[in-house]
């Protein structure tokens, strides 16, 4: 179908991404899930991973994503996550001293709590740098 | 009457405090900016959040998560104390403080209390009355404050809330009204209070699309996802509106500084100028009896 929809990523600092899009692709917790104008209705959670759209110029862009959950209208995709950045804001030398602490900790294996933290904090770094990595 | 000297002094005392409270002035004014501009991109966020939660809860059917049930017994509440670290910013810790201590003395004697403190204001308070400090943070409020803050904390919040650390849990907090106003506010945070928002208004506008909501997972997970992540969003709205507060209660105070210097400033001038008078026409009056008796 003909037309764009609105696709909104928004985390509680900033609004990362407000544009017109073609195609929103995001990781819902139960698959990913593309959403084209005329969407159904859909809310879902999100796992931690990467949000790609296209944009009403053609182009392909790239979103981190982590700890949110999305919101598809027939119009309009909205994404609340807890950290969100554009693939070129991602600061990579965070993510992998982040990646290095959560193994480091991953190691001692102590509490249960901590184990499930530390796990969380590798997986969003390692998706970052992933998704870093795919940048020229 | 002081002598010309000391009333000079004086003056530039009053002088160079005043420099400074300007200056106070401005960096207080600026930060507020950047702190309404946090607050600012906070927004949308909350506001969707509530929206989907708001439409979620209706849907949600039977109450079934536990953040949502009182405790049978409360006797353990828990306060989080939201305060600066630093002073000279007028009242504005000294309302918050006798909030919380206002809220303590109507709980009675058999209420067990423990805080966790934003700002040192807060702390030492509750050093010098001894009551439980679980954990403190300082440095936060009054700085750009990130979200993991409030979702570290939040996370603990809940997990003593189920495990019986605590029965209820509070948030002390300042509501940022306006450059002029902030009020000194508390507000419960868990168990969750149910929604008061506009019921009209969202049974008209919410239920009619988002009852055709596909939900993934099922309606009552999604609740259970999103429950926790709203006591973060309702603690990080406390943090952002107290740091703005902050920001705007000590820009106020150093401005009634500065008005109140100039103040000082014109009395003192007319003193000095006063005195002055006084001893040039002293001096005349000597050089004239001078004369006059000379003339004799």
């Amino acid at each position: 179908m003909a037309g764009n929809i609105t696709l909104e990523v928004v985390t509680p600092e900033k609004v990362v991404v407000s544009e017109e899009v073609q195609i929103a692709v995001a990781p819902g917790s139960l698959g990913e899930f593309g959403v084209l104008i005329g969407h159904t209705t859909f809310l879902t959670t999100l796992k931690t991973g990467t949000i790609h759209y296209t944009g009403a110029d053609g182009g392909q862009k790239y979103i981190f994503a982590s700890g949110g959950f999305a919101e598809a209208l027939p119009d309009k995709l909205t994404v609340l996550a807890e950290s969100a950045e554009m693939r070129r804001d991602i600061d990579t030398g965070r993510a992998k001293s982040a990646m290095e602490r959560a193994q480091k900790r991953l190691e001692k294996e102590t509490e249960d709590i901590d184990f499930a933290r530390a796990k969380a904090a590798l997986e969003r770094a390692i998706h970052r740098i992933r998704l870093a990595e795919t940048r020229q | 009457m002081a002598t010309l000297k000391e009333v000079k002094t004086k003056i530039g005392a009053v002088k160079k405090t005043k420099q400074i409270t300007k200056a106070m002035n401005m960096v207080a004014a600026s930060r507020l900016r950047g702190a309404q501009t946090n607050m600012d991109g906070f927004r949308p966020y909350a506001e969707k959040f509530a929206e989907v939660l708001g439409g979620l809860s209706g849907r949600a059917g039977e109450e079934t998560s536990p953040l949502l049930l009182p405790h049978e017994e409360v006797i353990k509440k828990h306060i989080i104390l939201c305060t600066s670290d630093r002073g000279l910013c007028g009242g504005f810790n000294a309302h918050l403080i006798s909030k919380a201590d206002s809220f303590i003395k109507e709980a009675g004697e058999d209420i067990e209390f423990s805080v966790t403190n934003f700002g040192k204001k807060g702390r030492d308070w509750c050093r010098k009355k001894q009551i439980p400090i679980k954990s403190e943070h300082i440095e936060v409020i009054g700085t750009v404050i990130k979200f993991n803050i409030a979702s570290t904390v939040g996370k603990g919040l809940i997990d003593g809330f189920l495990n019986g650390e605590y029965d209820e849990v509070y948030v002390v907090y300042s509501e940022f009204v306006s450059m002029g106003r902030q009020v000194a506010t508390i507000k419960q945070l868990l168990p969750i209070p149910p929604m008061e928002s506009d019921e009209d208004e969202a049974e008209d506008q919410d239920k009619p699309y988002l009852a055709e909501h596909i939900c993934e997972p099922s309606p009552d997970e999604l609740l259970g996802e999103l429950l926790p992540r709203s006591v973060y969003v309702q603690l990080y709205g406390a943090l952002l509106e107290t740091s703005t507060s902050e920001h705007a209660a000590r820009m106020m105070a150093m401005d009634n500084a500065s008005k109140a210097c100039d103040d000082m400033i014109d009395n003192l001038t007319l003193a000095y100028n006063k005195a002055r008078q006084a001893s040039i026409t002293a001096e005349l009056m000597d050089i004239v009896g001078g004369a006059e008796a000379l003339k004799g």
